[in-house]
C-alpha cells in the first residue's frame, strides 16, 4: 500500500468543467494538509477539444509533475483513448460505462497521428478500436478498470432535486469522477465536500447538489474498489498556513504588493489571466500608515484604498507605449504578454531604454515561432528578451523558477526598473502560469519597495532629466512635479532631453545608459542573480533557468537519495549575466548539463558567449509539455552514468 | 521667469534651434499652441505635450512644457498612459497625418472609443515631409505632388469622418495660417470635456506644391480682381456644432459629416461637432474606482518611509488559503 504519494489525472472536453473538478481535487487534498502540484494542458480552443489536469500529491512539498498516472478519472471517451497508456500497471481507470462502445473514429478531436498510433497499439494486442478495447489493453497490464455509472447517478440526482432537464446536470459528471477517485483512495469525504462548496460558492444550490452527487459516487467507489486499490490518501495535520495558488495569480499578487498601479494588456494566452485577476480585484485595501490603530478599520481602508487601473489596449504596441506613459507620470507601470505580443513591443522597449523609463514587461513564454502552439509551453524567448529591439538598449532580464519566485520577483522587477531606470523583462512562462501549487502563505516580511533616485521639485529651468552622474543614474522626476520640466525623445538626446546628433554627447549618453548594467550587476543581491542547489562541489552540475526549476529540484533530490552527487545552478539574472561568478562555479567541472525547454539550448550559448565555457551536455524539450520529474531523473542519471548523448531531446507528455 | 499665472506666449518658447523649412505651416501652429497655453493660464508643469515622429513631432521640443517625443504613430497611447496615470495633467498630443492616420490609425480609432479628456492635433499636409515627400494617407487619389514618381494610387482618407466614426466628441479643423482662429480652436479643444480632435491644414512648402498657402488662400481664384480664399469659417455661416441633449447627437453628427465632405473651392474650418453628453474614460473609471481622481495611479503612496508596501493583500491571499 502506498499512502500520500500519488499522481492523478482528469481529462475531458474543454468547457465541460475539467478545471473545476481538478480544482476540487487539488483543494480537497490541500485542505487535508497534503501538498499538491497541478498542471493544466489545453488546446487553443473554446469548446470541445481535449484538456486535462494532472495533479501530484504528497505529504511533503511537490514541485513538479510526474508522468506516470496512478489514477485516471474520465467521463468521456477521448480521455480514455489518449491517456490509458499513461496509467501505471498498479493504477486504475475510472470511466463511464456509457461510453465503452464509442469507437476511436467517432472522436474527431483525436488527431490523425494519435488515432493511427493508437490503432496500431491496440491491433498489436489483438484488440479493436473502442473505448473498451483501450481499457482492455490497460487491463492486460494489470490496470484496474472501474466503471462508475455516472449517467445513472445523474438520473437519481435529477429525481432527488427535481431538476427539469437532465442536460442541466451533465457538467456534474466530472465531480462524480473526482469523488469516485476519492472513494477509492479512502480519503476524508468532509474535505471533498468543503472543496466542492468552495468551488461553487457563488451558487449554493448547485454546490449542495454536487455534494450530494459526490457522496453517491464516493460511497459507490469506496464500497466496491477501495480495498483493492494500492494507493491511499490520508489527511496530514499541519500548522503551516498554506495557500493553493496558480502562477498567474502569484504574479498578479506580486504586482499588487509591488505598487504596480497601472497595467496594460492585449488579450493573449497565457498572459491574460494575470491582467484579468488584477482587473477583477482592482480595488486594493490600504493602510497609509500600516501601524496606525485605525489602519485595520474597514471605513479607513475604504477611504484610503489604492487601486490598479487595468487597460485593455488595441494592440501590444499600445500596451507597451501606454505603460511607458504611465511610468513617465510616476506610476509603477507594467504590461503582460506572450511571445507574439512581445514581438510588437520592440519599439516601445527601445524607447523606454533610451528614455530611461522604468517599465516592467511580464513575458509569459509559450511555444513559438509565430503563433506556434499558443497554449503550450516553451522557454524560447531568452535571446529575444535580451536583444529585443534595434541598437544597444539596456534592459534587465530576470527569470522566475517557481510560483514563490513569481510573487517575490515581481516586486524586485519593479525595484530594479526604478533603481536602474530601464525596462525589466520578467520572464515567466506557460508552465508557471497554468500550474497550481500549495505554498506557505506569502509573507511580506522583508519585502521592500525601492523607487530609486528621485528628483525633488526644483527651481524652474535647471532640471536635467538625463544629467551625467558618477554612476549613470540621474535623479528621476515625473511629469507634473513643479520645476522639473524635461523632454523625452526616441532620438539621442542631451541632458535636458533634446535631440542631438553630436558625436561627443552620443558617446557620453551611450556610456551612461549602458554603464547602468554594470551597476545593476554590482548591486543586485547574489541570490537574485543565481542560486546553487544540490551538491555545490559535484563533478556534474546542471545549469538552467526559469520553470525547469521544480522538476530539476525534485529529480536531483531523487538522484541524491540514490547516493549520486549532482549540483544545479539556477540562473535568475539572465541579463546582465553574472558571467564572472558563473565562470568560477563552472570551472573544473567534469560535466556541465544545460537543461532547457527549447530547441537550441539558448542558455548554453549565452554562457559560452559570456564565459567561454562550453557545456558538455544539453537536455532540451520542445514538444510543448513541461519537463517531468521522472524524465529529468532518467536523463540526468544517463549523464551521470556516462551514457548520455551530448544532446538529449525529451519527449514525454501528451 | 514670470509667475505661472502671468506667463506670456513667449514664455512657452524654448531655446532649441527650430529646423523646420522656411515658410512651413508648422510655425503658425507652434505659435498658436504657445498662445493657447498662455491664454489658458496653465502652469507649465501641469502640461505634457506628447508627439509622434516627423516634422510635426519636433513641436514637443519647441514648447516649454513637458515634451514627450515618442515613436512613429504612438503618440496617442503614450499620451493616454500619461493621462490615466495622472488625470490632473493637461495632455496635448501633436502628430502628423502620416503619423496619426497611417502608422498610428489603429490608435486613432481606439482613442475615439475611449473619449479621454485629451486634445489631439494632427498637422495635416498630405505628405511625409521628413522622409522627403512621399504621399500620406490624406493625399487625394490621382494627384501628384512634386516628389512623387507617379500620381497617388491611394484614395485619401477624411480625418474628420474617421474621428466622427470613431467616437471623438470634439471634431474641428484649423488652418495653420490663421493663427488667431487656430489658437481659439486649441483653447476650445483643451477646454472640451472629452477627446478633442483638431485637424490642422498645414501647407508643406517643400513637398506639397498643390495644397499651398496660396492655394488655400485662393490666389488663383480672382473674382473682379479679388482673390477668393478656399478656406471659410463654419461659424461665420451660422453653423452650430454643439450637441446640447443626448438625443441631439445623431442629427448634429450627420450635419458634421455633411460639412466635412466639403473640399476644393470651399473648405470649412472651425468646430464641426462638440458633444459633452458622453462620459469620459475618466468618468467611466470613477464609476468603478470611486477615488480615482484623488488617488490616481501616479499619486498613490505605495510604500511607507521604511519602504514597506502600504497595500494590504491579505484579503486576496485569504481567498486562497487551504490550511
Amino acid at each position: 500500500m502506498r499512502t500520500n504519494e500519488f499522481t492523478w489525472m482528469i481529462g475531458g472536453a474543454q468547457g465541460s468543467g475539467v478545471d473545476s473538478s481538478a480544482n476540487v481535487f487539488g483543494r480537497a487534498c490541500a485542505y487535508g494538509g497534503l501538498q499538491v502540484f497541478g498542471k493544466r494542458e489545453y488546446y487553443s480552443n473554446i469548446m470541445g477539444e481535449h484538456s486535462y489536469f494532472q495533479i501530484r500529491v504528497a505529504a511533503k512539498r511537490v514541485r513538479a509533475h510526474m508522468d506516470p498516472v496512478n489514477l485516471l478519472a474520465t467521463f468521456d471517451a477521448e480521455t480514455v483513448f489518449r491517456h490509458a497508456q499513461e496509467v501505471t500497471d498498479d493504477g486504475a481507470i475510472i470511466y463511464d460505462p456509457a461510453v465503452a462502445r464509442v469507437k476511436l473514429d467517432e472522436v474527431p478531436t483525436v488527431e490523425r497521428r494519435v488515432n493511427q498510433d493508437l490503432k496500431a497499439y491496440l491491433l498489436a494486442r489483438g484488440l479493436g478500436d473502442t473505448v473498451q478495447d483501450a481499457l482492455d489493453a490497460a487491463a492486460q497490464r494489470g490496470v484496474a478498470l472501474r466503471p462508475l455509472p455516472m449517467s445513472e447517478f445523474l438520473v437519481s440526482i435529477q429525481k432527488k432535486f427535481d431538476v427539469e432537464q437532465l442536460s442541466k446536470l451533465s457538467r456534474m459528471v466530472n465531480i462524480l469522477a473526482v469523488s469516485g477517485a476519492f472513494g477509492m483512495l479512502d480519503y476524508d469525504f468532509e474535505q471533498v465536500a468543503k472543496a466542492i462548496r468552495y468551488i461553487f460558492r457563488a451558487k449554493k444550490n448547485v454546490a449542495e447538489m454536487n455534494v450530494y452527487g459526490a457522496q453517491v459516487a464516493y460511497d459507490y467507489a469506496r464500497e466496491r474498489w477501495e480495498k483493492e486499490f494500492p494507493f491511499k490518501l490520508r489527511p496530514v495535520p499541519t500548522t503551516e498556513r498554506r495557500i493553493y495558488v496558480a502562477g498567474s495569480q502569484a504574479v498578479a499578487l506580486g504586482k499588487m504588493v509591488s505598487g504596480c498601479r497601472f497595467q496594460t494588456y492585449y488579450p493573449i494566452t497565457p498572459a491574460s489571466d494575470e491582467s484579468e485577476f488584477l482587473e477583477a480585484n482592482e480595488l486594493l485595501p490600504t493602510a497609509v500608515e500600516p501601524d496606525a490603530p485605525e489602519a485595520q478599520e474597514a471605513a479607513f481602508l475604504e477611504a484610503n484604498g489604492q487601486s490598479v487601473v487595468v487597460v485593455q489596449t488595441e494592440d501590444e504596441i499600445a500596451a507597451i507605449t501606454m505603460a511607458n506613459g504611465g511610468a513617465l507620470a510616476g506610476a509603477r507601470a507594467a504590461t503582460a504578454t506572450s511571445g507574439p505580443g512581445f514581438c510588437l513591443m520592440m519599439e516601445g522597449i527601445g524607447w523606454a531604454s533610451i528614455n530611461e523609463v522604468p517599465v516592467v514587461i511580464t513575458l509569459y513564454q509559450r511555444a513559438g515561432p509565430s503563433t506556434g502552439m499558443p497554449t503550450r509551453h516553451e522557454q524560447g524567448d531568452l535571446r529575444f528578451a535580451i536583444h529585443a529591439g534595434h541598437g544597444d538598449s539596456p534592459r534587465i532580464v530576470f527569470a522566475s523558477g517557481d510560483l514563490e519566485e513569481c510573487f517575490y520577483d515581481t516586486v524586485k522587477a519593479f525595484n530594479y526598473a526604478e533603481k536602474y531606470q530601464m525596462p525589466v523583462v520578467h520572464l515567466v512562462d506557460k508552465a508557471l502560469a497554468n500550474s497550481n501549487q500549495t505554498l506557505p502563505y506569502f509573507t511580506l516580511d522583508g519585502v521592500t519597495i525601492d523607487r530609486g533616485a528621485l528628483a525633488r521639485p526644483g527651481d524652474d529651468g535647471d532640471y536635467l532629466r538625463f544629467q551625467f552622474t558618477r554612476d549613470g543614474i540621474s535623479p528621476r522626476a515625473v511629469l507634473g512635479m513643479p520645476g522639473t520640466i524635461f523632454w523625452n525623445t526616441g532620438d539621442e538626446h542631451d541632458e535636458k532631453g533634446h535631440i542631438t546628433e553630436d558625436p561627443v554627447l552620443r558617446i557620453l549618453m551611450m556610456e551612461k545608459r549602458m554603464g547602468k548594467l554594470d551597476l545593476a550587476l554590482k548591486e543586485i543581491p547574489p541570490e537574485d542573480q543565481l542560486l546553487v542547489h544540490g551538491d555545490a562541489d559535484a563533478d556534474t552540475v546542471v545549469v538552467s533557468w526559469g520553470s525547469t526549476k521544480g522538476a530539476l529540484l525534485d529529480a536531483i533530490d531523487g538522484l541524491r537519495a540514490e547516493g549520486r552527487k549532482i549540483g544545479f545552478i539556477q540562473v535568475r539574472l539572465l541579463h546582465p549575466l553574472p558571467a564572472e561568478r558563473l565562470a568560477k562555479l563552472l570551472e573544473g567541472r567534469k560535466r556541465i548539463v544545460d537543461v532547457e525547454m527549447n530547441y537550441g539550448a539558448t542558455l548554453a550559448g549565452l554562457i559560452r558567449e559570456k564565459t567561454g565555457i562550453a557545456v558538455t551536455h544539453a537536455i532540451v524539450k520542445f514538444q510543448g509539455r513541461p519537463m517531468s520529474v521522472n524524465e529529468l531523473h532518467e536523463a540526468l542519471a544517463a549523464v551521470l552514468d556516462g551514457k548520455a548523448p551530448p544532446r538529449e531531446v525529451l519527449k514525454y507528455g501528451a | 521667469m514670470a509667475p505661472e499665472a502671468l506667463l506670456k506666449p513667449q514664455d512657452f518658447q524654448t531655446d532649441v534651434h527650430n529646423d523646420w523649412c522656411p515658410g512651413c505651416g508648422d510655425f503658425g501652429i507652434l505659435k498658436a499652441v504657445q498662445m493657447a497655453l498662455a491664454d489658458l493660464k496653465l502652469p507649465r508643469h501641469e502640461v505634457a505635450l506628447v508627439s509622434g515622429i516627423g516634422c510635426s513631432a519636433k513641436t514637443a521640443h519647441y514648447v516649454n512644457v513637458y515634451g514627450v517625443h515618442t515613436l512613429h504613430g504612438r503618440a496617442l497611447p503614450v499620451a493616454i498612459g500619461v493621462k490615466l496615470a495622472n488625470p490632473g495633467l493637461e495632455v496635448l498630443v501633436v502628430s502628423g497625418d502620416g503619423d496619426g492616420l497611417g502608422i498610428g490609425a489603429g490608435h486613432f480609432v481606439s482613442a475615439g472609443r475611449r473619449n479621454l479628456d485629451i486634445t489631439y492635433l494632427i498637422l495635416d499636409n498630405g505628405v511625409y515631409g521628413l522622409t522627403k515627400g512621399q504621399a500620406s494617407p490624406t493625399l487625394k487619389l490621382g494627384v501628384k505632388t512634386k516628389s512623387l514618381t507617379q500620381p497617388n494610387i491611394n484614395e485619401g482618407i477624411n480625418p474628420l469622418w474617421l474621428a466622427l466614426a470613431s467616437g471623438a466628441t470634439f471634431v474641428a479643423r484649423g488652418y495653420a495660417f490663421d493663427i488667431k482662429h487656430l489658437k481659439d480652436l486649441i483653447v476650445r479643444a483643451i477646454r472640451h470635456r472629452g477627446y478633442a480632435f483638431l485637424d490642422v491644414l498645414q501647407p508643406c512648402p517643400t513637398y506639397n506644391n498643390l495644397n499651398t498657402k496660396d492655394w488655400y488662400g485662393g490666389e488663383d481664384r480672382l473674382v473682379e480682381g479679388k482673390k477668393m480664399p478656399r478656406v471659410y469659417k463654419l461659424e461665420e455661416r451660422g453653423y452650430d456644432p454643439v450637441v446640447r441633449t443626448f438625443e441631439d447627437t445623431e442629427p448634429k453628427k450627420m450635419e458634421a459629416l455633411k460639412h466635412a465632405l466639403q473640399w476644393g473651392d470651399a473648405i470649412p474650418i472651425g468646430v464641426f461637432y462638440q458633444n459633452e453628453q458622453f462620459p469620459t474614460f475618466e468618468n467611466r473609471l470613477e464609476d468603478r474606482i470611486p477615488n480615482y481622481r484623488e488617488s490616481p495611479p501616479a499619486k498613490q503612496v505605495i510604500a511607507d518611509a521604511a519602504g514597506r508596501p502600504t497595500v494590504r493583500v491579505q484579503k486576496f491571499l485569504d481567498e486562497l488559503v487551504v490550511t
